[in-house]
C-alpha cells in the first residue's frame, strides 16, 4: 500500500519544479497576509483569493503535465482564436463595454476578456514561428513576427487597455530579442522610437496623457490620478526601514490608499514591512526570475527556449511595472503585482505560464535524443 | 555514411553556437533585470530611508489631508422665478460602517440619544447595501439642536459616528413637478463606474448625490458645479486643525425653465384623482409651459434613499405613479389624428376642401364593416364638417385612398413616432405604423405583411398608432405655428451663478413643414369650428377668446364587430382614454396642448374641460370652473 501511494505521489509531482513551486507558494502566502490587512481584516476576501489561488495552482499543475510539443501544436490555433476574439471585441454591440472600455465578450452566463488569453497566446505563437522557420531566418522573418505581435497589441491598446497592451508588447519583444534580432535593427528601432515620441503623445487618450503629466507633478491633479501617487509614496516613505508592522499601516487603515487590495497592494505591504520587507520581496521575485532563466537556458528546443524566456521576462515586467508605478517612477497603468494582488484572472494567467515553465523543465530528459 | 556524419557534425556545432548566442542574449536580459530591480530598490531606499522623516511627518501629522469641497448644486426655478428645487443646510448623524464593528449595537445605543425610527433603520440598511463600506452614511437627517448637543457630549463613545453639516436637496413643490424636474439620489456603483469612464470621478469626490431622473439627470453636468479642494492638517483623531491651502468650489449653474408653476398647478388640480397627462407648448418657441403626468409622487422621498415601504407602495400601485405618462406613455391618438390626416390629404392632393362624401354610418372594406360612432351616419360630409363633427367614415375612406406609405411619410414629418429630443430623459418612441415598421416588429412572414384593411383604422387614429402625449402636443403646436416645428424644451436658459451669464436653450426650428398656407387655413378653420359648434363646444362655451381644438377617444380594448361599446358595462381600467388637442388664441396662438385622461370615456367630456381651465388661466389669468354637464355629451 505505501508503495502504491508513493507511486501516485510520484506521478502527481513528477512534472513540478520544486524550487519554482516553493517560491510561488511563498509569494502567494505573502499576498494573502497583505490582503488580510489591506481588506480591513476581511476573511471572505482572503477566502475568495485563496480559492483563486487553488484554481490557479490546479491550472499550473495541468500545464506542467502537458509536454511542450503538444503546446507547440496548439500555438497557431490559439493565436488565431485569440485574434478572432479580439476582433469581435472591437466591433461595437458585440464587445461588452464597461468603464468606458470595450474589453469583454459576453458568453451569456459569464464574460471573457480575450486580451488576457493573448498574454500567453502571443509569446506561444512567436516562439512557434521562430522554431518553425529556424533554418531560414532572414530579416523579413523578424518583420513578419513583428506584424504578428503588433496586430493584437494595437487591438488591445484601442480598447483601451494600455497596461495589458504594454505587457503583451513586452513579451513579444523579448521573443524577438532572444530569437536573435540583430543589434543594428534594435539600434535603428530605438532611434525611431525616440523620434516618434511626439506622434505617440498625440495619439494617446487624454486620460493617458494626464497620467504621464501627473507622474511628473502629482500635485497637478490632487483629486484624480495624482492622489494615488501622493498617497502611495507617503505610504512607502513613512514605512521606513522596518515598516509600521502588520495591520498597523496608518495610510492603509485610514483609507488613504486607493485600490489597495488590487493594483496598489504593494503600498500596503511596503508601509507595513518597510525597506527590509521590500528587499525580501524583491529577492523573492528575483529568485523566481532566476529559476525561470535557468530553465530557459537549459531548454532544449528553440521553441521551449523562447517561450520560457518570454514567460520569465514578462513576469519580471509585471513586477517591475507595478512596483515602479506604486513608488512613483512609472505612470499609473492597470498592472497588478503578480501573485500578490487580489483578483483571479491575472493569477491564473501567471500560473499558467509557470506551468509551462515546469513542463519545459521536467519533460527535458524525455525528449533527449 | 561518411557524408552523413560530417553533416550532422556541422549541425551539431551550429546548434552549439546557437545556444551560446541565445545564452548570451539571456545573460544580457538578466543584467537588465538586475539593473532595473536595483533602480527600483534605489527608489525604495530614497523614499524609505533618505526621505523617511519627511514622509513620516506627512503620514503622522496626517494627515495633510486633501479634502474635497462639494459645490452647491444649481437651483431650478420656473419662468417666473418660483423655486422648484433648492438646497438647504442641515445636520445629519452619519456612520462610517468600515470603522464600526457592531453596527446594530451602535445604532441601538445611538437610539438612546437621538430619535431613530424603524423607518430610518430600514433606509440605512438599504443605503448600506448600495454603498461602499468606507462611505459615511446618514442614519438620521435634520437633527435638532438638542439632539446635536446630546450626541456631542457622548461623542467619545462612538468612533466612526459623526455629526456633519450637509446641504440637502429639497423640492418645495412636492409631487407637482416629480416627472419633469425629477430628483437626485445617492451615487451608486453603476453611476460611479460611468463617472470614472467619463473622467469625471475627481470632480465628484465629496459629492454624494447625482441626478437620477428628469432635468436633475439631463442637466447634471450644468447643475453639479466644480469641486473645490482644501488641504487641511488634521490631528490624530481626524479633526481639522488648520487649512493650508484652498481652492474654492464653483457652484453649479441655475436652470430657468419655460414651465409655469401656476399653470402646472391648475392642470394638476383639474385632473383631480384621474390618471393621465398634459403637455402644453408655446408654439412660437417650442418652450414647454406645462408638463404633467398624473399621478405623481413626492420626489423628496428619494433624495436620501427611499425607505422600502414607500418604495413598495409607489412601485406596486396600480396607478403606476412612477411612470412618466407624458413622456414614456404611448396612446392611440384617436380622433385627434383626423386634422393631421386631413392636412395630409390636402398636401398630397387626395382631397379638396369642398369634396364631400355621403356617410351611411359605415364603410365597407371587402366584407368587413367599419362603423361610425353615429348610427345612420352624418349625411353629406366635406372636410370642414368631417373635423367639426368628427366623422369616422370620411377618414376610413381617406385612409384607404392615401395608403399607409403616404400616411406614415406625412405623420413622420410631424414628429409622430419619432423621439422629439426634449431635454428630459426617458422619452418613448411610440409607433408610427408603416410597412417597414411591421416588418421589423413581427417575426412570422404572414404577420410582417401589411394588409390594406389595417390602413382603414389608422385613419381615425386607432390600430397600431401609438404616440406619447408629448408627440401629440408637439404636432398640435406645429399646426398652431403654421407648420414651423420646434424641438420641445423644458429649460429656457442655464444661468451661470457667478457671471450671471445666460445660455439659452435656443428655440431653433427643427424644420418647416412642406404644406401650403391655404391648406393649413382650412384645417385651422375646422379646428375653430370644433370648439365653436362641434364636439368641443360645451367645454368652451362662453370663452372670451377664440380657441381651436379636436376631441378624441382612444380604445383600450378592441370591440368586436356588431358589439356596441357601453361605458358602464366596461371595467374602469378598460374604459376608453379621453383625448383633446387645442391651441389658443386661434389667430395668434400662444399656447398649444395635448391632454389625455385615462379611462374616462369621451374626450369632449373628460379632456376638453381641462384644456379650457388651462387656457382660462394662461390667457385670462383666472381659474374658472367650467360648466359640467355629463348627460348629453356628443361623442366624437
Amino acid at each position: 500500500m505505501p508503495h502504491l501511494i508513493r507511486r501516485i505521489w510520484h506521478l502527481f509531482t513528477a512534472h513540478l519544479d520544486g524550487l519554482l513551486l516553493g517560491a510561488v507558494l511563498l509569494l502567494m502566502a505573502t499576498g494573502l497576509i497583505v490582503l488580510f490587512s489591506a481588506s480591513n481584516a476581511s476573511l471572505p476576501r482572503v477566502g475568495s483569493q485563496l480559492m483563486n489561488m487553488l484554481v490557479a495552482l490546479a491550472v499550473m499543475w495541468l500545464l506542467a503535465n502537458i509536454p511542450p510539443h503538444y503546446l507547440m501544436r496548439l500555438s497557431l490555433p490559439a493565436y488565431l482564436i485569440g485574434l478572432t476574439l479580439l476582433i469581435l471585441v472591437a466591433i461595437p454591440h458585440i464587445g461588452v463595454e464597461a468603464k468606458g472600455a470595450r474589453r469583454w465578450l459576453s458568453l451569456g452566463i459569464t464574460r471573457i476578456q480575450p486580451s488576457e488569453f493573448m498574454k500567453i497566446a502571443v509569446p506561444l505563437m512567436l516562439a512557434w514561428y521562430f522554431h518553425r522557420y529556424e533554418a531560414t531566418l532572414k530579416i523579413g522573418s523578424y518583420l513578419a513576427a513583428a506584424v504578428l505581435l503588433v496586430i493584437p497589441v494595437a487591438l488591445i491598446a484601442r480598447q483601451p487597455d494600455l497596461g495589458t497592451a504594454v505587457l503583451i508588447f513586452a513579451s513579444g519583444c523579448y521573443v524577438l530579442f532572444l530569437a536573435g534580432l540583430s543589434w543594428r535593427i534594435i539600434g535603428g528601432i530605438a532611434v525611431a522610437a525616440m523620434a516618434s515620441l511626439p506622434f505617440v503623445w498625440s495619439v494617446l487618450h487624454d486620460y493617458q496623457r494626464q497620467r504621464i503629466l501627473t507622474l511628473l507633478d502629482p500635485m497637478q491633479d490632487p483629486l484624480g490620478a495624482g492622489y494615488h501617487i501622493i498617497q502611495s509614496t507617503i505610504a512607502l516613505g513613512s514605512g521606513g526601514l522596518t515598516g509600521k508592522g502588520w495591520l498597523h499601516g496608518t495610510q492603509t487603515h485610514l483609507d488613504f490608499i486607493p485600490e489597495r487590495t488590487t493594483d496598489f497592494i504593494f503600498a500596503v505591504y511596503s508601509e507595513e514591512f518597510g525597506l527590509i520587507g521590500n528587499l525580501l520581496l524583491v529577492l523573492l521575485f528575483l529568485l523566481i526570475i532566476a529559476r525561470g532563466m535557468v530553465i530557459t537556458a537549459n531548454a532544449q528546443t528553440l521553441f521551449a527556449r523562447l517561450l520560457a524566456g518570454a514567460i520569465t521576462l514578462t513576469f519580471f515586467t509585471y513586477a517591475f511595472v507595478n512596483m515602479g508605478m506604486v513608488s512613483g517612477i512609472l505612470p499609473v497603468v492597470g498592472v497588478p503585482l503578480p501573485l500578490v494582488s487580489y483578483g483571479g484572472t491575472s493569477l491564473v494567467t501567471i500560473c499558467l505560464g509557470f506551468g509551462i515553465l515546469m513542463s519545459i523543465q521536467t519533460h527535458r530528459k524525455l525528449v533527449q535524443t | 555514411m561518411s557524408e552523413f556524419s560530417i553533416n550532422s557534425g556541422i549541425e551539431f556545432r551550429n546548434a552549439e553556437l546557437e545556444i551560446r548566442h541565445f545564452r548570451a542574449r539571456l545573460a544580457i536580459m538578466a543584467g537588465l533585470v538586475l539593473l532595473l530591480f536595483a533602480l527600483l530598490f534605489l527608489r525604495f531606499f530614497y523614499l524609505q530611508s533618505v526621505m523617511h522623516a519627511h514622509y513620516n511627518t506627512l503620514a503622522e501629522a496626517n494627515r495633510i489631508s486633501i479634502v474635497p469641497i462639494a459645490p452647491n448644486r444649481g437651483v431650478i426655478v420656473d419662468r417666473k422665478g418660483v423655486v422648484l428645487a433648492h438646497n438647504y443646510s442641515a445636520y445629519t448623524l452619519e456612520i462610517t460602517p468600515s470603522r464600526v464593528t457592531n453596527l446594530e449595537a451602535v445604532i441601538d445605543e445611538l437610539g438612546e440619544l437621538v430619535d431613530i425610527t424603524p423607518k430610518d433603520r430600514r433606509r440605512f440598511k438599504k443605503l448600506l447595501e448600495e454603498s461602499r463600506r468606507f462611505d459615511s452614511l446618514p442614519i438620521r437627517t435634520r437633527l435638532s439642536d438638542d439632539e446635536i448637543a446630546r450626541f456631542a457630549a457622548n461623542r467619545y463613545r462612538f468612533p466612526g459616528v459623526d455629526v456633519k453639516a450637509r446641504l440637502f436637496r429639497q423640492y418645495p413643490q412636492g409631487d407637482l413637478f416629480s416627472h419633469v424636474v425629477g430628483h437626485i439620489g445617492r451615487i451608486n456603483q453603476r453611476e460611479l463606474d460611468q463617472l470614472e469612464a467619463n473622467e469625471l470621478l475627481a470632480n465628484y469626490r465629496g459629492t454624494d448625490y447625482i441626478g437620477k431622473t428628469g432635468l436633475e439627470l439631463s442637466y447634471e453636468r450644468s447643475l453639479h458645479g466644480t469641486t473645490g479642494v482644501e488641504q487641511v492638517e488634521v490631528d490624530s483623531g481626524g479633526r481639522a486643525v488648520r487649512t493650508l491651502a484652498r481652492t474654492a468650489p464653483v457652484s453649479g449653474n441655475n436652470l430657468v425653465l419655460n414651465l409655469d408653476a401656476g399653470l402646472q398647478e391648475v392642470v394638476y388640480r383639474a385632473f383631480g384623482d384621474r390618471r393621465g397627462a398634459l403637455v402644453a407648448i408655446e408654439p412660437e418657441t417650442g418652450g414647454v409651459l406645462a408638463f404633467v403626468s398624473k399621478p405623481g409622487f413626492d420626489p423628496n422621498l428619494f433624495v436620501d434613499g427611499i425607505d422600502p415601504q414607500n418604495w413598495a407602495e409607489l412601485n406596486n400601485s396600480p396607478d403606476r405613479p412612477m411612470v412618466n405618462r407624458a413622456l414614456a406613455g404611448t396612446y392611440s391618438p384617436g380622433s385627434t389624428f383626423k386634422p393631421f390626416m386631413a392636412l395630409a390629404a390636402l398636401t398630397y392632393g387626395k382631397r379638396t376642401p369642398q369634396q364631400a362624401i355621403s356617410d351611411p354610418g359605415y364603410f365597407m372594406f371587402g366584407n368587413h364593416q367599419f362603423r361610425d360612432d353615429k348610427v345612420g351616419g352624418h349625411g353629406m360630409v366635406d372636410m370642414h364638417k368631417s373635423i367639426v363633427v368628427s366623422c369616422d367614415t370620411y377618414y376610413y375612406v381617406l385612409a384607404n385612398d392615401l395608403g399607409i406609405d403616404a400616411i406614415s411619410r406625412f405623420m413622420g414629418q410631424l414628429g409622430f413616432g419619432i423621439r422629439s429630443g426634449i431635454d428630459v430623459p426617458g422619452e418613448a418612441e411610440g409607433v408610427l405604423p408603416s410597412q417597414e415598421w411591421k416588418k421589423k416588429r413581427f417575426r412570422k412572414p404572414e404577420q410582417q405583411r401589411w394588409y390594406a384593411g389595417e390602413t382603414i383604422s389608422i385613419g381615425i387614429g386607432q390600430g397600431y398608432n401609438s404616440y406619447t402625449p408629448l408627440q401629440i402636443a408637439a404636432a398640435t403646436a406645429t399646426i398652431a405655428s403654421d407648420g414651423v416645428m420646434f424641438r420641445p424644451h423644458i429649460v429656457n436658459y442655464v444661468e451661470d451663478v457667478r457671471t450671471r451669464e445666460r445660455t439659452f436653450i435656443e428655440p431653433k426650428p427643427v424644420r418647416k413643414l412642406d404644406v401650403k398656407p391655404e391648406h393649413l387655413a382650412v384645417i385651422k378653420q375646422a379646428l375653430i369650428g370644433v370648439n365653436k359648434e362641434g364636439t368641443g363646444r360645451r367645454a368652451f362655451a362662453g370663452a372670451p377668446y377664440v380657441s381651436a381644438g379636436k376631441t378624441g377617444t382612444a380604445q383600450v380594448i378592441g370591440i368586436k364587430p356588431g358589439e356596441k361599446y357601453v361605458e358602464s358595462r366596461v371595467q374602469e381600467r378598460f374604459r376608453d382614454h379621453a383625448l383633446f388637442i387645442a391651441y389658443a388664441p386661434a389667430d395668434r396662438p400662444t399656447i398649444a396642448l395635448a391632454v389625455i385622461v385615462e379611462n374616462s370615456g369621451f374626450g369632449a367630456r373628460a379632456a376638453a374641460p381641462i384644456a379650457r381651465e388651462v387656457f382660462d388661466y394662461y390667457l385670462l389669468g383666472k381659474e374658472v370652473k367650467p360648466v359640467k354637464d355629463d348627460d348629453d355629451a356628443t361623442p366624437d
